[in-house]
């Protein structure tokens, strides 16, 4: 019963980013671009599979090793190359049940503190809805959200923008 | 020529003794020497200003403050008056049997005030003054405070605000409050100042950001939200007591308090139920209850002043908006149509539009007003970054916050656009301003006679 229940609130979620995702996409144009650093690397094997010589979150060959993904502006869509990157992420909480995660959801300084603030929970929790339906525990993953308040990058130029529109993992003890 | 007799305003004891105690703790509250914060600069003048005479007060040489330099300074910065030179004037009229009114028609002053300080036996002062209607020659206004020296400046704004009202029909503001963040480094402090940047005190410190503070109605209290926590969380901190608490931390994101007019309830934005959705609570935290299911992004609620309204912002329809709904919930009406970035709407005081931050065609982000009734919207500035706009209670000033020169600073414009101002600290970054309220009359009493 419970895995029913389970699976129609998966379900429901699927159609909820669906409808949301659709929603978004079909109202307005890209503006900025998003940096070119740390992307990951589509090809590179799944976690589990990996010989693991070191701890695969903090092994440079291994996708878990990358943490943040990029967001358009005023937008909390994942964007398709950072699927393989919240994959693993979410196989890797599949596969460790005892693992937790923080996703810390971040924003540009254009606009308002609060929208901000709310934008950067929304990331969080976007990427967090993707990973559950990838087989991660609701409560292996908590979200915050530090908005505007916390850039990476202080400059006020796109360049700068692009780096703090932003989810990041941060793994439990880390 | 008719004189009016000096108004007098008696206290009664009790209140007198809960005042005491109100003045000393915000006197132990006050951190630093009496000193401007803020640094504030004029950038525009009123098309019409009311030429004004600020006559030195007699005997206010060797006070702690001039009383006579805190009002002209006042009145100048409002934009709407301009300060009429009193020099070579020789007696300078103290009552207002010694006005030459033929001397200040020369000077083409309009208006006139007028006064004195007296020490008294306990060892208080007694100020008087006197606005006189030079083409009339006859008496506006006047008053007298009974007060200690240190509330000198305040009684100042005080004499200020009765200037301003009397001669331009509306209330002032100059002894009033606002409320700001001051970043230095890496460290927030959440800060309250005169309406003219002095005197500040420090309300609290912390190493992590502090955005939204948000004043009760009665001036006692603000809330605000802290990441002290590692994420956004609601405190609620006395400025009487010094005493705070946390009003919510529940899971996710908690923010963007703001009290009701009765002060009975605030508005907060919680996202434990999902996604950001706009909640009532009272001030102890209970009694908490739901008021948007957008499954949308809805924040920066924001009440009209007869407490029917909330104005928030929304992404439900793709882009933030601006809406409005019943203050209980319910039915919502989006309010902004122009532009894909309409952001941190604040009601006028008189509720017939409201503020906000717009972005536009160019980019830039800009303070906006809208017409409720009519929708009009007039863009009041042309910076890049605005963001934080907050009305003054008399409805004639809109403060924000901007960025210049790489700096975080404060800057006003008057609600026509007209007058505009900058505030800046000498170091560090300020930004998130809130104007306080109007105090009640009663509250006002200390300054006042018995």
């Amino acid at each position: 019963m419970k895995k029913i229940m389970l699976s129609i609130l998966l379900a429901g979620l699927l159609a909820a980013c669906a409808s949301k995702e659709a929603k978004q996409e079909s109202k307005a144009t890209i503006e900025e671009s998003t940096p070119t650093q740390s992307q990951p690397q589509p090809s590179t094997a799944p976690a589990q599979q990996q010989s693991v010589a070191m701890d695969p979150l903090h092994d440079p060959k291994n996708i878990l090793s990358q943490r943040s993904i990029y967001y358009d502006f005023d937008k909390s869509i994942i964007k398709d190359e950072y699927r393989p990157l919240v994959q693993a992420h979410a196989h890797y909480l599949a596969g460790n049940r005892s693992a937790r995660m923080t996703i810390q959801g971040n924003c540009d300084e254009r606009g308002s503190r609060e929208y901000n603030l709310a934008l950067g929970q929304h990331r969080a929790d976007a990427e967090k809805n993707a990973m559950t339906l990838l087989g991660a525990s609701k409560s292996q993953i908590e979200t915050v959200s530090f908005g505007k308040e916390k850039p990476r990058c202080t400059e006020h130029n796109e360049s700068c923008w692009s780096q703090n529109r932003r989810g990041d993992i941060v793994y439990q003890g880390e | 020529m008719t004189f009016e007799t000096i108004k007098r305003i008696r206290a009664s004891a009790a209140w007198r003794g809960a005042l005491t105690k109100i003045i000393f703790l915000l006197l132990f509250l006050y951190a630093g020497p009496l000193q401007a914060a803020l640094t504030i600069e004029i950038i525009g003048g009123g098309a019409t200003q009311i030429p004004i005479a600020v006559v030195p007060f007699a005997a206010e040489q060797g006070l702690p403050q001039s009383i006579t330099q805190v009002v002209g300074a006042d009145l100048a910065r409002s934009g709407l008056f301009k300060l009429v030179d009193t020099g070579g004037i020789n007696p300078l009229p103290v009552e207002p049997s010694e006005i030459r009114y033929a001397d200040w028609k020369a000077r083409n002053a309009d208006a006139l005030v007028i006064g004195t300080v007296r020490p008294l036996a306990d060892g208080r002062l007694e100020v008087r003054f006197r606005l006189m209607d030079v083409v009339k020659q006859a008496q506006l206004a006047g008053f007298s405070y009974n007060i200690v020296p240190a509330q000198l400046r305040l009684t100042a704004h005080k004499i200020a605000d009765v200037v301003y009202e009397k001669l331009t029909g509306y209330p002032g503001v100059f002894s009033t409050k606002i409320c700001y963040v001051v970043k230095q480094g890496s460290k927030y402090e959440l800060q309250i100042a005169d309406a003219d940047g002095y005197g500040s005190q420090t309300v609290v410190t912390s190493n992590e950001s502090i955005i939204s503070p948000s004043w009760s109605p009665d001036g006692t209290k603000l809330a605000y939200v802290s990441f002290e926590r590692k994420r956004a969380v609601i405190y609620l901190q006395s400025l009487l007591t010094g005493q705070r608490t946390l009003l919510a931390s529940f899971p996710g994101s908690n923010s963007a308090p703001v009290w009701a007019p009765d002060g009975k309830r605030l508005a907060v934005v919680l996202s434990k139920d999902g996604i950001s959705q706009i909640y009532l609570v009272n001030p102890d935290g209970s009694n908490l209850q739901r008021i948007t299911y957008s499954g949308a992004i809805d924040t920066e609620p924001n009440f009209s002043s007869d407490g029917k309204w909330i104005i928030f912002t929304s992404d439900r329809g793709g882009t933030p908006q601006i809406y409005r709904m019943p203050a209980s919930g319910g039915e919502s009406e989006r309010l902004t149509f122009e532009g894909t970035y309409n952001v941190s709407p604040r009601f006028s005081p008189d509720g017939k539009s409201f503020a906000f931050i717009q972005r536009g065609v160019g980019g830039g982000f800009n303070v906006a007003v809208e017409d409720v009734a009519t929708r009009q919207v007039q863009v009041l500035t042309n910076s890049l970054l605005d963001e934080s706009p907050t009305f003054a209670p008399n409805g004639k000033i809109i403060l924000y916050a901007t960025i210049e020169n790489n700096r975080g600073i404060l800057a006003a414009v008057s609600s026509d656009g007209k007058v505009k101002q900058r505030l800046t600290v000498q170091s560090g970054d300020i930004r998130e301003p809130t104007w306080g309220p109007f105090l009640k009359a009663q509250q006002q009493l200390p300054i006042l006679n018995q």
